[in-house]
């Protein structure tokens, strides 16, 4: 059991290459992710993605490091850091992608791990209150929702 | 609700993360960690005599949510007491809840980014038969 991870698979009827470029390329990325990207999408690379509220038009821009990029297999960046730090495991989310061929088309695989490390580092504490006004039980079932259905 | 504060809580050196998910994801530990709160304190021989558990799996769950900080020992004569700290019972539940409620917001949220690349990637793919250069996918100017 590997707590603290989301992981999610989709099957895509395009190659690969196709999918690696709509996951990589900052003008594909600005369509499925973010409103706005930058990004050098090779390992070590830097970018940032930035997110505008509908209701209030404030924009948001959150960075990420590009920690594997092996076209067209494999894709993975760290995101949601400090300002002013390094990501690195405990300050940031990790995102990683595994492109499989099935066929013609493509297994795509998401895995989003680090919720439990932001936690103690104290950031995001949006909907503290709320999530603490739930209570133990609520809150301990929705989490073992969640590792049950990932293991 | 009253005032909580919301800063992390940094006074005892915490414990890691791991040992903590580890600790409470574990419903047998919980019953342990419910029925010392239930009797405020509790020895392992008492604990295994109300819990389908042997007195050495007690001792197992007990040891591992003393590692996370969770109850704390103490040794009256030749028995030792186990009660649970209250502040880091509550600091878990704290990190657990807000973790499960960001995991629950980003799972959904990776749903629909999946299903936008998948869209992408198809539409991509329709416009660019095999062999033949990658099309432009159409990105409209200003999005």
């Amino acid at each position: 059991m590997t707590p603290g991870i989301i992981e999610k698979e989709i099957v895509i009827n395009a190659p690969v290459e196709t999918v690696y470029r709509v996951i990589t390329e900052p003008a594909q990325i600005s369509q499925w992710f973010s409103d706005a990207a930058d990004l050098d999408p090779a390992p070590g690379g830097e970018g940032t993605l930035t997110f505008e509220d509908r209701a209030t038009s404030q924009r948001m821009t959150v960075r990420l490091v590009v920690k594997a990029a092996e076209p067209p297999h494999r894709f993975a960046f760290r995101w949601d850091h400090p300002e002013d730090e390094r990501p690195h495991e405990g300050n940031s989310l990790l995102v990683e992608f595994t492109l499989t061929a099935e066929g013609a088309g493509t297994r795509l695989r998401v895995t989003e791990s680090g919720f439990a490390a932001l936690q103690r580092s104290g950031q995001d504490m949006t909907g503290y209150y709320e999530a603490h006004a739930k209570g133990w039980d609520a809150h301990l079932a929705s989490l073992q929702g969640y590792v049950a259905g990932q293991s | 609700m009253s005032q909580a504060s919301p800063e992390p809580q940094h006074r005892d050196q915490p414990p890691g993360e791991d040992e903590l998910w580890e600790a409470v994801a574990d419903p047998s530990r919980r019953k342990v960690l419910d029925l010392i709160l239930a009797h405020s304190q509790a020895t392992p021989t008492a604990l295994a005599a109300e819990l389908p558990f042997t007195r050495q799996a007690v001792a197992k769950h007990l040891a591992v949510l003393a590692r996370a900080g969770l109850v704390e020992a103490r040794r009256h004569g030749r028995e030792v007491h186990y009660t649970v700290r209250p502040e880091r019972l509550d600091a878990a539940a704290r990190a657990m809840a807000h973790a499960a409620q960001a995991m629950a917001a980003a799972a959904a949220r990776w749903d629909s980014r999946l299903d936008a690349i998948k869209r992408l990637a198809e539409a991509s793919a329709r416009s660019s038969p095999p062999g033949s250069p990658p099309a432009d996918p159409g990105v409209p100017e200003g999005q």
